[in-house]
């Protein structure tokens, strides 16, 4: 094997290898591949192993938005790889790193072409037009592509319409180091049709035929057939050729190693970072006072989000909001965020809402997910206050598409207030619009969703913050645990008391540094070198959170529950501080 | 699949242990059987009531041939335990592990089967080890959607060099033949043996005692066995057949996965796969493997 047949494109698979949601089991160059077509006709083509336990993806199950795994059930998203849901542990947000290795794909004359790390264009064959090309049965060979090209430039074959006529003179009209172009001239007719054999291991190859013009309807099976008995004699010919070499070595591709960070536990980003270039593609009214905003990428590819999941948008005027994502499993070609405009703006909302355009580049950071989907939920019960609907659409298209047992309650003011129509009608009955009730009424109806609890029901509430705390009251009232309530609030409305000083000791990097009134835990670790991730920096979003060792923390987020807060081994470092001299945080 | 290797195995932690070579009644009296070990052939018979007699095969004398114990110069080591016949290509211990509900009066000892797989011994013991996989391997029967968290689980390896995974629980719609109905069921672990593992869990019949499952894997090579069930269950209801069948239902659908992983040889290493809080025993077993000094069946860390 030459050494750059790694930067080369080699055709992996044919179109007609990927119907529906099929995952098709590849091979190039030693190396296992999973190819699979998603619903949005975006073609992956992955390393075959799931990055948990090895086993091959190709015996996953594609359900058109993500492949999962028949072992343990772990999603991957289309486009990205990225690992979206974990089963085992359902609480739990997987890593932004738990990615599988994705190859480059690009279709074209009927084929996919992929490659190790393939430099430059697909070959392009002069003689081809990717709409006129006609795909032959692809052959496999039990032989080494070297070997197999040098054979087929021999290969002779008829110009369509003369099978049988008089035998036909052959020309080589090109040839690369994998491919040959022949022309077949007989009864004044000619066919040209281009070779080029894929390098499957050392001593298989599978030889891709394609001809130049797609035959008339009645010649088409004829056409397929005669190359298929004309290659299927050549295969033998190059078979016997090849049993009479001494066998090839077999090749070994490379399994990459997982991050270091995944084999003991998960990485953390640090800080408010915008890694992300996005253009607004769409922007549109999407109910009163809302805007619709979708994001595509510039450059790199939108990395993985899940259920639940926010970024951070980094707005022309300097200042940095939240917003969730609303985007349902596998559509990660864009992000979707709706953006309500507050009347009390600081500038937030307005900015965009008045400013920013179709067309205009912004910066955001990767999602985070602080309100993680449980899916191992028997009853699932959202509930949406306004623009809180944002990441419980969201969480609702998951599990419609999991099918399971949930309801999406959307309170608003009117019709006219309900966000994202299209993507409440696909959801149909999951729906339930609850229009103009007055806070009593919003409350009666909430007592009334929660009066039942279960074992492994589930609610899930974002909205204004007297909705939430009205939720969150009636469901401890009906009897839910603490753990059974999740909720995402947009700000937190306390008031901050940030006067006092205290003392924090970092027990694994052995610091102990002082927290002075005025200055936040997070902005004394950040000055001191210390990384740590952060979203909102008002206590509401979660990201900068760290346990406690030891000190009692003086709670002033949003994000803790009660139970959370009462056992005091978590702190959200942006906002809370210490009742205690000392707190000794785990970092 | 890929046809086994059939390299010898020159790895001595293992070639010293003791190996399940056949159930105890395929030891036919004045008959020759024979197996594969770890690469080796091995032939086994005994003479008439006598105790069984196994040895490296010998030109000239093959399965199904007359025995007499006049054909074998060299034997290797045997003990008939368990209801299987364990043999040793090296220097065993005295002991094979304890098992000591075998010999509890009310207990049916069943061999369920021996099945070949087309993987490592050490991928099989790890998949017997895992409960995150009931719900999309075994569903319906020892798991289903969408219950399918693994809650924490203490992991712990006892003096005699045993690994122990206690307080484990997972849902379960139907524990074994005689369950009805979906229940939360306790198993425990434990891995006294580098291709051995047993299980103990909750018994449905008397919540006071535990059964028991063990899977006892022969390398035929270095990636592929032959897997032997056995069980040690109360249950006076069940015929043997529903019991076995159950057990070889479950196997059946692990069989597809253990041979759809790659690579076949389990990665000690453990920046090779991503593990999870839920794999801590098998996270355990890999790094007990490593520090045993086993090299057959899996890819050392560097």
């Amino acid at each position: 094997m030459s050494d750059d047949w790694m930067n080369l494109w080699h055709p992996v698979a044919t179109t007609g290898d990927l119907p529906h949601r099929h995952t098709f089991h590849g091979k190039l160059l030693g190396r296992e591949l999973a190819v699979w077509r998603a619903d949005d006709d975006f073609v992956n083509v992955w390393e075959n192993r799931c990055l948990h336990r090895g086993v091959r993806l190709s015996i996953g199950i594609n359900d058109g938005r993500e492949l999962q795994c028949q072992y343990h059930g772990w999603r991957y998203a289309n486009r990205t790889a990225g690992c979206t849901y974990i089963p085992a542990h359902p609480a739990d947000a997987p890593a932004q790193t738990i990615c599988n290795r994705t190859f480059p794909a690009i279709e074209r004359y009927g084929l996919v072409w992929s490659g190790e790390d393939p430099l430059g264009e697909v070959p392009g064959f002069a003689v081809l037009d990717d709409g006129a090309a006609f795909g032959l049965r692809s052959i496999s060979v039990n032989a080494s592509a070297e070997l197999t090209i040098a054979h087929l430039a021999e290969y002779e074959f008829q110009p369509v319409g003369h099978f049988d006529g008089a035998a036909a003179t052959m020309t080589a009209d090109a040839r690369s180091e994998l491919s040959v172009t022949l022309t077949s001239h007989a009864h004044e007719a000619a066919s040209t049709a281009v070779f080029y054999v894929q390098p499957v291991d050392a001593d298989v190859s599978v030889i891709r035929g394609v001809l130049s013009e797609t035959p008339a309807d009645g010649d088409q099976i004829v056409t397929l057939r005669h190359h298929s008995t004309e290659l299927a004699r050549l295969r033998e010919r190059i078979e016997a050729d090849a049993a009479s070499r001494p066998a090839p070595t077999p090749m070994v591709a490379t399994i990459e190693q997982v991050p270091r960070s995944l084999s003991a536990v998960a990485e953390t980003p640090s800080g408010r970072k915008a890694d992300y270039r996005v253009v607004v593609a769409r922007k549109w009214e999407t109910a009163e006072r809302v805007a619709g905003f979708e994001l595509e990428s510039i450059g790199n590819p939108l990395p993985t989000y899940q259920p639940g999941a926010h970024i951070d948008v980094h707005l022309p005027n300097g200042l940095i909001r939240q917003y969730s994502l609303t985007n349902g499993p596998g559509e990660g070609s864009v992000y979707r965020i709706g953006v309500k405009l507050e009347p009390g703006s600081r500038g937030g909302s307005s900015c965009l809402h008045e400013t920013v355009r179709e067309g205009d580049v912004l910066a955001i950071s990767a999602p985070r997910n602080n309100f993680p989907l449980r899916r191992d939920s028997v009853k699932t019960i959202l509930v949406a206050g306004g623009i809180g609907v944002t990441p419980l659409l969201a969480m609702a298209q998951t599990l419609a598409r999991d099918g399971l047992d949930y309801k999406l309650h959307y309170f608003a003011q009117t019709d006219d207030h309900l966000a994202f129509a299209p993507v409440l009608d696909r959801l149909g009955d999951g729906v339930v619009r609850h229009l103009g009730l007055s806070p009593d009424d919003t409350g009666s109806t909430l007592t009334q969703l929660l009066a039942e609890y279960d074992g492994a029901y589930h609610v899930y509430v974002c909205g204004p913050g007297p909705m939430l705390e009205a939720t969150r009251d009636i469901a401890a009232d009906a009897g839910w645990p603490d753990d059974a309530v999740h909720f995402e609030y947009f700000k937190n409305t306390t008031e901050i008391d940030d006067s006092s000083t205290f003392e924090i000791s970092l027990a694994r990097s052995a610091l102990t540094l002082d927290v002075p009134g005025g200055k936040t835990i997070l902005e004394v670790l950040r000055d001191n070198g210390v990384p740590m991730p952060s979203s909102c920096e008002q206590g509401a979003c979660g990201t900068c959170s760290v346990n406690v060792l030891e000190g009692e923390p003086d709670h002033q987020d949003v994000h803790l529950n009660k139970s959370e807060k009462a056992a005091g081994n978590r702190i959200m470092t942006c906002v809370s501080r210490a009742k205690s001299a000392r707190l000794v945080l785990d970092i | 699949m890929t046809a086994a290797t059939t390299d010898l195995c020159s790895n001595e932690v293992i070639l010293n242990q003791w190996h399940p070579i056949a159930v105890v009644n395929e030891v036919r009296e004045g008959v020759v059987g024979e197996t594969t070990l770890l690469g080796c052939c091995v032939n086994f018979s005994a003479a008439a009531g006598a105790d069984a007699v196994a040895w490296r095969s010998v030109p000239g004398i093959r399965a199904g041939d007359s025995f007499d114990t006049s054909l074998v110069n060299e034997s290797l080591p045997v003990l008939v335990q368990y209801g299987y016949v364990w043999s040793s290509l090296g220097e065993p211990p005295a002991q094979l592990f304890e098992l000591p509900e075998y010999a509890e009066p009310d207990r049916r000892n069943i061999h369920a089967a021996t099945i070949g797989v087309a993987c490592s011994a050490p991928r099989a013991v790890e998949n017997f080890l895992d409960m995150g996989h009931f719900p999309f391997v075994h569903t319906g029967i020892l798991g289903i959607e969408p219950h399918t968290e693994v809650l924490e689980y203490e992991v712990d390896i006892d003096d005699k060099n045993e690994i122990w995974a206690t307080e484990c629980v997972f849902y379960q719609p139907m524990a074994a033949t005689t369950s009805e109905g979906g229940q939360m069921t306790d198993y425990v672990y434990r891995v006294p043996h580098p291709y051995c593992v047993l299980l103990y869990k909750s018994c449905p019949l008397d919540p006071t005692r535990m059964d028991v499952i063990g899977l006892f894997v022969r390398s035929v090579a270095a990636d592929h066995i032959e897997a032997s069930m056995f069980l040690s269950v109360i249950d006076g209801e069940s015929t043997d057949s529903e019991i076995k069948r159950f057990q070889q239902t479950i196997f059946a659908q692990d069989k597809p996965i253990l041979e759809n992983q790659h690579p076949k040889l389990l990665p000690l290493d453990p920046r090779f796969e991503t593990p999870i809080r839920a794999d801590n025993v098998a996270i355990t077993y890999r790094r007990w493997l490593s520090e045993l000094g086993v090299t057959y069946g899996v890819i050392p860390a560097a």
